[in-house]
């Protein structure tokens, strides 16, 4: 049983369904004759059953069913009418039907289970020929015990034995002969364990006598009960019952932190004791009530081989498709929300994602294109990636859509990174899909895609290497119900932070917070590791007063589309797991919450929205800042093969592109904190002091920014960091070298054609000796500290 | 907790009715008793930043999360003076939901006829126009008859 094929093994649990389905039917047939309903349902199982079993090459199965299905067409067309022949006829085959079904359950085939008199019976039915009377005498009896299962076995053997004596007609005799002897050694056993074992003789003709009777004894009792029928190891649930025992669960969990927390206060040792077993017996109890929920994410993925088949049939593509992590499994109601989203993404994928055959081999790659689904599990989460070997997406055309459609200003599309470009995709209006197809190629319909991933407390990114294809990542929780977050304290009052958005925790004493949040502008910003990241008051944006009032600053740092940001909070109070509790609608139009859970003690609690959090308090301009030097030094890595080049404008419409490999990192300083030291500018910059190059004035050109910062390219090496200063960011690109010429100019290696403009390639080494002339001559020899005050002087 | 309730007939003047009666503001307000799924005192409330300033908080109602309505605020009474004591909490479904409504204290149930009702004075108007169905005249006090579910829909 173990090896036996999932599929049969489905097949068995669905069919032993439909026959008590069935059974009921017949017999409700027998009162009302004419009904066409009943007589459709039970056409259809009979039909499902034959095709099953067509399919999985039981013969025998197929062949009762078969006549079966003729005999129940013709009913229920109305070309014949029921008569108790006819039932009893349809019963005997549905008790074959029954026989073979347990044949196969037992060892996987049909075993030798006779049909030919079942099917000359519904044949001669069918042709007119009226079955000999005495029929109905047989073929009562062996419904019995099949249509009334949990019979005891005194009753089975004695309906049983009656029969036989009269044993007048042809039909299965082998059966009812087998099944009278076998009998009367049964009854002393257990009644359920025999009544279940009554069928077995009249489906294992060929079982020696001698095996049979043993089987009836009591070693054999014990065989009954482990080998437990698959229909019967297998219930269907209503869902319902499952969300209210989850719910319920959700409920002990809550009272296990009550009790956990209240036993560890009073540091008593029994009740401690007691409190601990609570707290694992309650873990258990959860995980298993969440299993039963689980469903593999095959369910979702079974269908669409098919879909890529088809559309990449309709798109006129070759596509392949490679799924790993089939078994991984998911709340049942999140694979019902992550469907939809998903099958856009495959579509994406084989629609806009993959290049046609020929674009394929122009391209130097196989004809047939790849697309591969991956499943696992992560950090308590599920991920699941769509990933394509086609175009990729060009990010200079994302920005380009988006400048378009005004959705971003080329300002800011200028001071964005690759990575960040990519992530405009996901904007509302961003796309339709007109548009999109001949223009990024992607992003159909993508902020439909978030939307839907972000309302079940996911997250969607996605990469892309030009030329080699795009990976769309959905990270999922485990489970809605419950979920691991983080309690915070703002204005006296809890709110919960889900785990999912948080990276990490950042406290600043009052010393620390007055000399590192600082300002751009009006807009407070704190240097995480020297990226500026943009703060948010959660005070401020509630409209509630901080409790805080020594100066100290704890920043709670959130992720949420793709951008991170900090909370500023009062305090930070504990990560325990919470039960989500939903908010009616005019609470969840406030926008800020997501949701309600019942804390420890007893106390209410509001879930922040992340999302909106994001979306509401910082304009997107905050948000890009906070991104902008920390993406360069991963996009520096994408396509190494090729020389990578950072492209920035330098006034006059001139360009200059500065090899990646001299470019640690990118940053925005308000113009207003350009200090001047001798003839030199300079700014401070991670705690040293920064000189700096306006690259316009060095290559003769004319700034035409007026803004109130200044966008720098930092190099640094051996402890020592120059910044050039230039008008604008534009992109990064893989340089083609063939192009180049060496028309030069002072500061200047030469010049290139990057997507049909002329570019000038940077002499970086000169231009940094003119920020600091001893920036290569004592990195290595003086000390960092030293060389870079000498240097700055 | 399961109590079905039956739906408050919206004419109000037909009929012997069984109120539960409450105190806001010196005045006595009524409510059908099928409404009613209980009585609390002295719930912790959370309260929602944001939100609008009808919906006084947040309760834990036996693991239940339910929305508390400061019945002050949607009659457009004057706000509770803080030395009034804890306000008690009636508990009525609404639409099959449990919402809280705050109000001053309980009184007693009370059975009151068909006879005894009056539509609002026409004199009537501002937040509780909406809210009040009408008067029941007891002896000695008029009891309103507050309309639940606009009164927790606001």
């Amino acid at each position: 049983m173990d090896e036996m094929d999932e599929i049969v093994q489905e097949f068995l649990v669905e069919s032993h369904e439909n026959l008590d389905q069935l059974d009921r039917d017949l017999v409700a047939l027998e009162q009302q004759p004419d009904s066409r309903d009943l007589l459709a349902s039970i056409f259809r199982t009979i039909h499902t059953i034959k095709g099953t079993s067509g399919f999985l090459a039981f013969g025998q199965l197929e062949s009762v069913t078969h006549v079966g299905e003729n005999l129940l067409a013709r009913l229920r067309d109305g070309k014949m009418r029921m008569t108790p022949e006819t039932t009893d006829v349809l019963l005997a085959m549905v008790d074959t039907v029954r026989e073979l079904l347990a044949a196969i359950e037992a060892d996987g085939t049909e075993g030798d289970v006779d049909v030919t008199s079942v099917v000359a019976r519904v044949t001669a039915v069918l042709e007119g020929r009226a079955p000999a009377a005495p029929v109905e005498a047989v073929v009562d009896p062996v419904l019995d015990p099949a249509v009334d299962l949990p019979v005891t076995s005194a009753e089975v053997a004695e309906e049983s034995r009656e029969p036989v004596e009269p044993e007048p007609a042809v039909a299965e005799p082998v059966a009812l002969e087998d099944v009278a002897p076998e009998l009367p050694p049964a009854v002393p056993a257990p009644a359920p364990v025999a009544a279940a074992e009554v069928r077995e003789p009249e489906v294992v003709e060929t079982v020696e006598p001698v095996e049979s009777v043993d089987a009836a004894g009591p070693q054999d009792a014990a065989e009954g009960k482990t080998k437990r029928n698959l229909a019967e190891s297998s219930i269907r649930v209503d869902v319902d019952l499952l969300d209210s025992l989850m719910r319920l669960v959700g409920e002990l969990v809550l009272t296990r932190n009550q009790i956990v927390r209240q036993a560890g206060e009073q540091a008593g040792g029994e009740l401690n004791g007691a409190a601990q077993r609570l707290n694992l017996i309650a873990t258990e109890l959860q995980e298993g009530v969440m299993k039963t929920r689980m469903q593999p994410m095959d369910h979702l993925w079974a269908k669409l081989p098919r879909v890529v088949r088809d559309l990449g049939a309709i798109c006129g593509k070759k596509v392949s498709l490679d799924m790993f992590g089939r078994e991984t499994e998911l709340d049942r109601s999140l694979l019902e929300s992550v469907k939809d989203p998903l099958t856009h993404l495959v579509r994406n994928a084989v629609d806009h994602g993959l290049e046609s055959p020929e674009q394929r081999r122009a391209a130097g790659k196989p004809e047939e294109g790849l697309l591969t689904l991956r499943a696992y599990h992560e950090g308590g989460q599920v991920v699941v990636e769509v990933s394509d070997d086609g175009a990729g997406i060009d990010p200079a055309r994302v920005a380009a859509k988006a400048v378009e459609r005004g959705l971003r200003t080329q300002g800011q599309i200028d001071a964005m990174t690759q990575g960040d470009l990519l992530q405009l995709i996901f904007l509302p209006g961003f796309s339709t899909a007109a548009a999109v197809t001949n223009v990024s190629g992607r992003g159909v319909g993508m902020d439909v895609v978030r939307t839907n991933i972000e309302a079940i407390g996911g997250t969607i990114e996605v990469e892309s290497v030009l030329g080699r294809g795009t990976t769309c990542r959905l990270r999922i929780p485990l489970t809605l119900a419950i979920v691991p977050a983080l309690t915070v304290e703002c204005s006296g009052d809890r709110y919960a932070i889900p785990q999912v958005s948080l990276l990490e925790l950042v406290a600043l004493d009052a010393d620390r917070a007055a000399a590192e949040v600082e300002d751009v502008n009006g807009a407070p910003v704190y240097r995480l590791r020297g990226d500026l990241l943009p703060l948010v008051n959660l005070a401020e944006v509630l409209h509630v007063e901080s409790e805080r009032s020594d100066g100290h600053v704890l920043i709670a740092v959130l992720q949420a589309e793709g951008r991170r940001f900090g909370l500023v909070i009062d305090r930070v109070l504990s990560t325990e797991e919470i039960v989500v509790k939903p908010l009616t609608t005019r609470l969840k139009a406030v926008g800020a919450f997501s949701g309600a859970t019942i804390l420890g003690d007893g106390r209410v609690a509001l879930i922040l929205d992340v999302q909106s959090l994001a979306r509401n308090a910082l304009s997107q301009e905050a948000l890009e800042h906070g991104a902008t030097g920390r993406e360069s030094t991963v996009e520096s890595t994408l396509a190494s093969e090729q020389v990578s080049m950072l492209i920035a404008g330098i006034g006059g419409g001139r360009r200059v592109a500065i090899p990646l490999s001299s470019v640690t990192r990118l940053e925005q300083v308000p113009t207003s904190s350009v200090e001047v030291v001798g003839s030199r500018e300079v700014v401070q910059y991670r705690g040293s002091i920064l000189p700096l190059l306006r690259l316009d004035s060095h290559l003769g050109a004319m700034s035409e920014r007026h803004g109130e910062d200044l966008a720098m390219v930092v190099y640094t090496a051996g402890g020592r960091s120059v910044a050039i200063v230039v008008d604008e960011i534009v992109d990064i690109v893989d340089e083609d070298t063939r192009s180049r010429s060496d028309i030069d100019d002072h500061g200047l290696l030469g010049s290139t054609l990057i997507r049909d403009r002329i570019v000038e390639v940077l002499d970086v080494r000169s231009a940094i000796l003119a920020a600091d002339p001893r920036f290569f001559v004592d990195a290595d020899e003086a000390d960092p500290y030293e060389a870079q005050l000498e240097g700055a002087l | 907790m399961s109590t079905t309730v039956t739906a408050v007939s919206a004419d109000a003047s037909v009929g012997h009715r069984r109120l539960v009666t409450f105190t806001l503001h010196g005045s006595t307000y009524g409510v059908s008793v099928e409404a009613v799924q209980e009585v609390l005192r002295g719930q912790m409330r959370t309260r929602i930043p944001l939100a609008p300033p009808g919906l006084a908080g947040l309760i834990n109602l036996r693991g239940q999360v339910l929305t508390a309505i400061d019945l002050r605020e949607q009659l457009g009474l004057p706000a509770r003076s803080t030395d009034a004591g804890e306000p008690m909490l009636v508990v009525v479904r609404v639409a099959g939901e449990p919402v809280a409504l705050l109000v001053d204290s309980i009184g007693a149930v009370v059975d009151v006829g068909a006879g005894q009702f009056e539509p609002p004075p026409d004199t009537l108007s501002g937040p509780s126009r909406e809210l009040i169905r009408g008067a029941y005249k007891l002896e000695g006090e008029l009891l309103l008859d507050l309309d639940v579910e606009r009164a927790a829909a606001a």
